[in-house]
């Protein structure tokens, strides 16, 4: 019988198999970033243990990261002492990082692939549940607590137990005006935020193969809202084409060899998986969250839905909840919903695609009277060079848009970037959760092209439906 | 890492599905480069009235009296019940961090996020995972009943009711081993340093374009 994608990357890193049915795998790629990896190194050095292999570490700052001008510094001086202890962690043992200043710099998840430093075929972990991105080209990618930190960077490796296999299908052709944040909002809505658990979760079908790379990159990157660790997508000319000539991937004959290998990175036709299910991508329409969870999801042209229809208590329990929380009324039109701010980034959606999805919705025009604040925030320092060589930039500054320095800023506010309390933001990040942007903040999950047409709107729109 | 073998605990039972690791410990307090002190803003935003910052006197700050931490019957408790998809959300082991700087020892839920779920075993946080049934009765029995205590055997794998009713749960062999001799995983994988030096010698030969130097 065949096997799987996630097989076939989980075989090709075994160490060794312990007798309890674990195994140590190893690890490629290690990407390091100052929240969840101070304490790591601390323990490293408390156990006088050294950096297995230095080279498979890459390092930035990208949480506490301020996205105004930086010649000043962190002003904060907590957040200031954490990133200053990454830049010495990182001299201390000769681990490349690029630091605040570095042009280079930008959101993790951003940058390992931008610089090729991610590749197919690659095991890749990070202190961070979001590093499921990079499964996007064929690449074995998830988040890690700090213990699992320390023990890679000890031993490159990881003591795992593999989990089981999940196919999501989408099959057909997406209508215009939805995307790839679309398509796994909807994938969330469906399964539910623990459809995944457990699972190692491949995406496929004729929707997934018609997304480019980056848009791969956002439906993986959601696959830990729906309960998986990992999510993964097969190699293909894509793939191969996305990282030519980037400046950690391979080159000359080294290249061909390395393509040769990840051309087989892809399930086998007969492979079993215990888990499968398929969306139509005809039926997947612009995506909207109404309430603090990112399977509380609904279409554009819906209402917020009524917990008095719901049959499972627990359920209608979190959606009462979430409906004060929100401030919201069953049976509201989402199109009525009204905003106070627009935040267009986070490692969902902050790559080049995105900024000029936005962009062209919002070329031309003002942002609503109502919008306190409509910020754009590059993933990395060379996406924001990128959009700046195109001008989007000025598209942004002309409509209304504030034009920031790259980081997570504001997908979860532990920079000055945040809601006040009771603010209401249509936000193209990966969480809803209460208090993620700002304690008492309400966020919106939507696509850069759906929050770009609610900045100007000043309320939710159906993208589709403006010119 | 601290040993988890048998815990007699008061429960303090939170009754919300999908508790995400941003409620557990919110963003501000990541700023911390320590693994302690994360105690008193655990559920920070559901504790307390008025919003925390790190460097605070969170014992002069306003608490919300609702909350179920809040609660006298519940102060110094070791076990807390939960629902569904508990730490779901942020990798960050600040999670597991804040809930046993507070003094919980063990969780109870139907369900964990598989991050928080590892993490917890890093730290000598026990999630026991029962049957939704089995919790909603837990549940209702807390509720009902004030001092409500459980006792949490993980040797034997059962956690007991105070009637003496008894409910088996199922642990993966080797983290029940860590966790009832509180081993660090790092002294473990370092006994098979000679796997991992032949591994990357043959990782060498066939992808050599993963290593640089």
């Amino acid at each position: 019988m065949g096997t799987t994608l996630y097989d076939k990357l989980w075989d090709a890193h075994v160490v060794r198999e312990n007798a309890d049915g674990t195994v140590l795998l190893y690890i490629d790629r290690h990407l390091v970033h100052e929240v969840t990896s101070p304490q790591a190194f601390e323990g490293l050095k408390l156990a006088g243990r050294k950096v297995w292999r230095i080279d498979a570490n890459l390092a930035t700052a990208d949480h506490n990261v301020p996205t105004t001008d930086r010649v000043h510094g962190i002003a904060d001086a907590v957040s200031r002492l954490q990133v200053e202890t990454l830049d010495e962690n990182c001299r201390a043992n000769g681990i490349t990082e690029f630091d605040m200043t570095d042009p280079r710099q930008g959101i993790v998840h951003v940058i390992g692939p931008e610089q090729g430093a991610t590749l197919p075929g690659m095991t890749v972990v990070c202190g961070d549940s979001h590093t499921s991105t990079h499964g996007a080209f064929g690449a074995l990618a998830f988040g890690i607590g700090t213990s699992e930190v320390e023990h890679v960077l000890a031993t490159q490796c990881l003591i795992q137990k593999k989990a089981r296999n999940m196919r999501v299908r989408v099959e057909g052709v997406l209508g215009s005006g939805v995307t790839a944040k679309d398509v796994v909002l909807a994938i969330i809505g469906r399964i539910g935020t623990a459809g995944g658990t457990g699972h190692a979760i491949e995406f496929a079908g004729s929707g997934i193969e018609s997304l480019s790379v980056e848009g791969r990159m956002t439906v993986c990157n959601m696959a830990i809202e729906a309960g998986a660790r990992a999510g993964m997508i097969a190699v293909d000319h894509k793939t191969i084409e996305y990282f030519r000539g980037r400046p950690y991937a391979p080159k000359g004959e080294m290249w061909n060899r390395a393509v040769a290998a990840w051309q087989k990175l892809k399930s086998d036709s007969d492979a079993r998986f215990d888990k499968e299910v398929v969306l139509e991508a005809s039926a997947i329409q612009p995506q909207v969250t109404w309430g603090t969870s990112p399977e509380m999801v609904v279409a554009v042209d819906a209402v917020v839905p009524d917990p008095a229809k719901e049959s499972d208590p627990v359920k209608a329990g979190s959606m009462r909840q979430a409906l004060k929380y929100m401030d919201l009324r069953p049976g509201t039109p989402i199109r009525e919903i009204r905003l106070d701010k627009i935040f267009i980034g986070s490692c969902t959606n902050s790559r080049i695609e995105d900024l000029r999805a936005a962009a062209s919705v919002v070329r031309g025009k003002r942002v609503s009277a109502n919008i306190k604040l409509a910020m754009v925030v590059p993933g990395s320092g060379l996406v924001k060079a990128q959009a700046e060589r195109e001008g989007l930039d000025r598209i942004f500054r002309e409509a209304g848009f504030e034009w920031r320095e790259p980081g997570c800023s504001m997908c979860l506010a532990m920079n000055a970037d945040r809601l006040g309390p009771g603010e209401r933001c249509a936000s193209t990040s990966n969480r809803n959760f209460e208090g993620r942007q700002g304690a008492g903040g309400r966020t919106h999950l939507v696509s850069p092209a759906m929050a770009a047409a609610a900045a100007i709107a000043g309320r939710f729109v159906d993208v589709r439906e403006i010119g | 890492m601290e040993k988890f073998q048998k815990l007699t605990g008061l429960v303090v039972p939170l009754d919300r599905a999908n508790v995400d690791t941003d409620a557990i410990i919110p963003k501000q307090y990541l700023k911390s480069i320590k693994r302690t002190g994360f105690g008193p803003n655990l559920f920070d935003e559901w504790r307390y009235l008025d919003p925390g910052e790190p460097g605070m006197d969170h014992s002069r700050r306003r608490i919300d009296p609702d909350f179920v931490l809040n609660q006298p019957r519940y102060r110094g408790a070791q076990v807390l019940l939960a629902r569904d998809n508990f730490g779901c959300g942020s990798s960050r082991e600040h999670a597991p961090w804040a809930l046993m700087d507070y003094g919980i020892r063990v969780i109870i839920a139907p369900s964990y996020a598989d991050i928080f779920y590892n993490n917890s075993f890093k730290n000598g946080l026990l999630p026991v995972v029962l049957d939704r049934q089995a919790v909603d009765q837990l549940f209702q029995e807390c509720f009902a009943t004030p001092g409500y205590s459980l006792t949490v055997d993980l040797d034997n794998q059962i956690v007991t009711t105070p009637g003496g009713q008894g409910f088996r749960f199922e642990i993966d062999g080797f983290r029940r081993h860590c966790l009832l001799n509180g081993l660090d995983d790092i002294g473990l994988t370092m006994q098979h340093v000679a796997d991992i030096q032949a591994y990357e010698a043959r990782r060498r030969r066939e992808a050599p374009w993963l290593f640089s130097d």
